[in-house]
């Protein structure tokens, strides 16, 4: 028994082999959270449509209990962000995401998402979610086609798997923190660096790599 | 039906130089066209050219930065919706002190595109109503499409970028940038100075004062901020909705959410490497953008596609028109309720499409398949296990009439659609001239404006189809006016099967990756299937376009979004907004 | 009469659900396990359910279809692999998003431009499919991947591809795209074949 349980029939990746401890309470728990995860009704561009694909009759995301997308974050577990993410938008996103409940989770589907995509260059766009909030799994391709997604969700869920219910830190003492909303000035405004910003307006020699 | 009233001798536009004399100058510059306009004298010429030559249908506004003249330049593309070529109109101002008078007052639908050009090039138009950003947000420092502004990752003026080879030292471009994000800031900003623009100076409608008194009782009006994050919007788009009780008395729409630079990143690019951009202005029918690019700069080019590529490309653009109307269909239904059933069925058949996109593309979506001069690529031998040709004929002839009688019987009579859709959002004819509206949303209220037909281009005016309309413009007939051009587009694929050459070049010339494009301005247009899709483009006879503008038919339509909703009840704003049918990477670019 | 057109709507319904169960019962169990079968299902021809039961079977994908690019080696017979890769650059140039970094190698000697890739990345976090690269590779040296299953949970290491991660055989294309690797060994033979002639005469 110790060994089917030590050697689960599905590969866990390298960096969650150290905190797997997978018990009985564990599979039952992580059963019922990877079977009903439920993303929220977020579409930001073309990724949003083969999401929609994959949610619709070829692909059909209810065969993962994944089909209640719910348009608000109080009733979500996932988050996919499903496109370019603009400095305009990303306000938006880090409050939907601190109003999430935990546990939640994030996917970066596409190149956008992941790290800014063929936009990257734009004055509007951000360098990736992950620069404001983290990811959990990230899904490449531009768009990624909605075998992509599903195989993207199952590594999610694979994920979900290596978690134990006794290190997980939404069991352990307080709330998280949120995510500072960054502004929106004369250009993105990420609050996390206000120690930067007023260590370069005392320095102006540093000042070369604005215009 | 109404008839636009048209005047009923019309004057040429070129009676415009001997009516303003001195005021109205020809373009000399080669390769140009048009006409220069005095900007004291610019709303006298406009409203002579909509009441004396009918040209009453204004189809783009952008700006150009002639920098090395030190000139901003606002360009003007008028149509008569009678038919016929495009009028350009110019006017220009210095690049220190850019003011231009706004055509509001004449042609309503310049409106958004105005406030667009203010946005991207600090054109003041004198008059206009609001003149606020649109695209970036109150405060955003300097005005991007600027030929002098750089962004935080600028690395060269124009592509290929010297650092990619042969030296190929990879970075990242957020590892170059001192706060590792893609921001750049007036030097010596902080935070801590820096006073915030309050949502209610950059949205007035949020001002309690600004509200007015109710008449009769006294009542408050209540101010609904609905999106950018709400599954009705089609994508992250904002409406700032203002009710009394539940009735819609004014609704501002609000959106650069998925605004990524499209234009400033296309004038980086050189002309081959926007056409994958282009897929992603309209996501949902790119075919038809690659087309719109394609036939502008073959425009400046001069090439001759031949006849195999012609129809190839018609009958990838009409399916494309299918799948954008199912599309359209299916989730036009989801906003009025009835959730997800009609849009499965039409995403059904929009998949056995994609499969053939892909199949010939490369890809579902991002099709990236027509070239200056034909397309990427002849059709494949076999989709899946049939071959091509049986495939498309079962699916042209067979299974889409089928599906779309299907979609008919299922929707069309349904009480519940009727009462929710009759007599909802009507938008008279006159009023959709006024505002530019195009494509479906124009013919839905009996115009009759289809380029196609208007200004053709391709082989269009081989085939036998008609132009269709509906007489009452209300949601009802935007919805059936798409049952109608499913049908038409599928007679047009019957046709491409039946005339289409076996074999034959696919693309005029070897394929080359640099191309030069010789100096001048250009502007094709194609009837994308949300309707009039421009590509304005200017050329110096390098390698990359100087000027990259995008005639973007959703973001033109959402102008009349709250003359539309005006009167109705929230609810219906949601099926307006669905029947209008926008796409946000178009609208924002 | 009121309330037709709803029944006339559920009529539909009524029809679609009915078709999923006479497929089944016309393809018994195999329906979902057998490929062939689910081709037929797939396309325009098939009725019924039309659901792929991702990852159990997976839809195919067309020859043409592009995902990321690959850089492809020749396997020699004595074991050695050689880059068809010259690092012309075509390919960082005609990308549109430029996502593709691109160093020469170097004679140690004469210091002249030696036809190999020293280094070659490419950021998948950048990269848009388009297929440029290979389009338009004089040398069919880059080519795209059919491979979409590709999720990891990390990206900094993950998304930026080296040459090591780029290269793939030949034969694995040769696998994945018969149609086009035929044409082109045609077309290489056709030009040897001419370039021999011309030496000979």
């Amino acid at each position: 028994m110790t060994d089917a349980l030590e050697n689960p029939n599905y590969p866990v990746p390298d960096e969650l082999k150290s905190n797997v401890i997978v018990t009985t309470i564990d599979r039952l728990y992580n059963w019922g959270r990877r079977s009903s995860v439920w993303p929220m009704m977020f579409g930001l561009a073309c990724c949003a449509i083969e999401m929609i694909c994959t949610a619709a009759s070829r692909y059909d995301l209810s065969r993962f209990g994944m089909e209640v997308m719910r348009p608000s974050p109080r009733q979500s577990d996932l988050m996919i962000v499903s496109g370019t993410v603009t400095k305009k938008m990303i306000p938006v996103i880090v409050r939907l995401y601190n109003q999430m409940p935990e546990p939640k989770y994030v996917m970066a589907m596409g190149a956008c998402a992941s790290g800014g995509g063929p936009f990257k260059e734009g004055y509007n766009v951000v360098s990736g979610v992950d620069k404001f909030i983290p990811v959990d799994v990230y899904v490449p391709g531009c768009p990624p086609t909605p075998q992509a997604l599903l195989n993207g969700l199952i590594k999610l869920q694979e994920k979900i798997d290596s978690q134990s219910i006794a290190s997980v830190p939404w069991y352990q003492s307080g709330n998280s923190e949120p995510v500072p909303v960054p502004l929106l000035g004369p250009d993105l405004i990420d609050l996390r660096q206000r120690p930067l910003f007023n260590q370069l307006a005392k320095q102006p020699a540093a000042q070369a790599v604005t215009e | 039906m109404t008839e636009v009233v048209a005047p009923t001798v019309e004057a040429p536009a070129a009676a415009l130089e001997s009516r303003f004399p001195g005021a109205v100058t020809p373009d000399a510059r080669a390769g140009y066209s048009g006409y220069v306009v005095a900007a004291d004298q610019l709303i006298e010429v406009a409203t002579a050219l909509r009441d004396e030559m009918g040209y009453d249908y204004l189809s783009s506004v952008t700006g150009v930065d002639y920098i090395a003249d030190g000139k901003l330049e606002a360009v003007y593309h008028a149509c008569k919706t009678t038919g016929g070529p495009a009028l350009v109109l110019k006017v220009q101002a210095p690049r220190e002190a850019p003011v231009v008078p706004s055509l509001v007052n004449v042609y309503p639908g310049a409106d958004f595109q105005e406030r667009e050009a203010y946005d991207m090039y600090g054109i003041r138009f004198a008059g206009h109503p609001n003149l606020k950003r649109i695209l970036m947000w109150e405060g955003f420092a300097g005005y991007p499409l600027r030929k002098d502004w750089k962004e935080a990752y600028y690395e060269g003026e124009t592509k290929p970028f010297e650092s990619r080879w042969p030296g190929g030292d990879f970075v990242r471009a957020e590892e170059k940038n001192i706060f590792s994000h893609n921001v750049a800031y007036p030097a010596g900003f902080t935070p801590d100075d820096w006073v915030p623009e309050s949502e209610v100076s950059q949205y007035p409608v949020f001002d309690p004062s600004t509200q007015g008194e109710g008449h009769g009782l006294k009542t408050d009006k209540l101010v609904v901020n609905i999106g950018p994050q709400h599954p009705s919007t089609h994508g992250v788009f904002r409406m700032l909705v203002t009710l009394d009780g539940e009735t819609i008395v004014n609704l501002q729409p609000v959106m650069g959410y998925l605004h990524r630079n499209h234009e400033k990143i296309g004038e980086r690019n050189t002309f081959l490497h926007n056409m994958p951009f282009t897929d992603r202005l309209d996501y949902i029918s790119s075919m038809s953008n690659n087309l719109g690019y394609a036939l502008a700069v073959e425009k400046l080019m001069k090439v001759k596609v031949p006849e195999r590529a012609e129809y190839i490309r018609v009958l990838m653009v009409e399916l494309t028109r299918i799948c954008n109307h199912l599309w359209a269909v299916g989730f036009l239904l989801n906003d009025l309720g009835a959730f997800f059933t009609p849009a499965l069925y039409a995403i059904r058949e929009r998949e056995l499409i994609l499969d053939f996109f892909e199949a010939t593309a490369g890809s579902r979506m991002m099709c990236n398949y027509m070239r200056f001069g034909g397309v990427a690529r002849d059709l494949p031998e076999r989709i899946r296990d049939d071959n091509t040709l049986d495939f498309l004929n079962d699916m042209v002839f067979n299974r889409l009439p089928r599906a779309i009688d299907d979609l008919e019987t299922y929707l069309t009579d349904n009480e519940i659609i009727r009462s929710r859709c009759i007599g909802v959002g009507v938008l008279p004819p006159q009023q959709a001239v006024a505002f530019s509206a195009a494509g479906p949303l124009l013919r839905a209220s009996g115009v009759a404006y289809d380029l196609r037909r208007a200004d053709p281009y391709s082989i269009y005016d081989r085939f036998d189809f008609k132009v269709c309309t509906r007489p009452n413009g209300d949601i009802y007939d935007r919805y059936l006016i798409r049952m109608d051009e499913m049908r038409e587009s599928a007679k047009i694929c019957q046709q491409v099967l039946r005339d289409m050459p076996t074999g034959g070049d696919i693309l005029a010339g070897k394929p080359a990756y640099n191309v030069r494009v010789p100096a001048g301005e250009s502007y094709g247009r194609v009837e994308g299937p949300k309707g009039e899709l421009g590509f304005y483009i200017v050329s110096t006879g390098k390698t990359n376009p100087y000027r990259y503008h995008v005639r973007a038919p959703s973001f033109i339509n959402i102008t009349l979004l709250g003359e539309l909703c005006k009167g109705h009840k929230v609810a219906d704003v949601v099926a307006i907004l669905g029947s209008i049918d926008i796409v946000l990477g178009e609208t924002d670019r | 009469m009121y309330g037709l057109g709803i029944v006339k709507g559920l009529w539909v319904t009524v029809q679609h659900f009915v078709d999923t169960y006479t497929d089944d019962i016309r393809w018994l169990s195999k329906r979902y396990i057998d490929p062939d079968k689910l081709s037929y299902r797939q396309s325009s021809k098939g009725k019924g359910l039309f659901t792929v039961q991702y990852p159990e079977e997976k839809l195919e994908v067309p020859e043409r279809f592009r995902y990321l690019p690959f850089l492809l080696y020749e396997e020699k017979p004595d074991g050695t692999k050689e880059d068809r890769c010259t690092s012309c650059g075509i390919c960082a140039k005609v990308c549109p998003p430029q996502c593709i970094w691109i160093e020469r190698t170097e004679d140690p000697v004469t210091k002249r431009p030696v036809p190999a890739p020293k280094a070659f990345f490419i950021d998948t976090d950048i990269c848009m499919n388009c297929g440029y690269c290979a389009e338009y590779c004089p040398f069919d040296a880059i080519k795209m991947d059919h491979d979409y299953e590709i999720a990891s949970y990390d990206r900094t290491g993950a998304h930026v591809y080296d040459k090591e991660k780029l290269s793939k055989p030949v034969s694995y294309y040769a696998g994945i795209r018969p149609t086009d690797y035929a044409a082109e060994e045609q077309a290489r033979a056709e030009a040897e074949a001419k370039k021999a002639a011309r030496k000979a005469r």
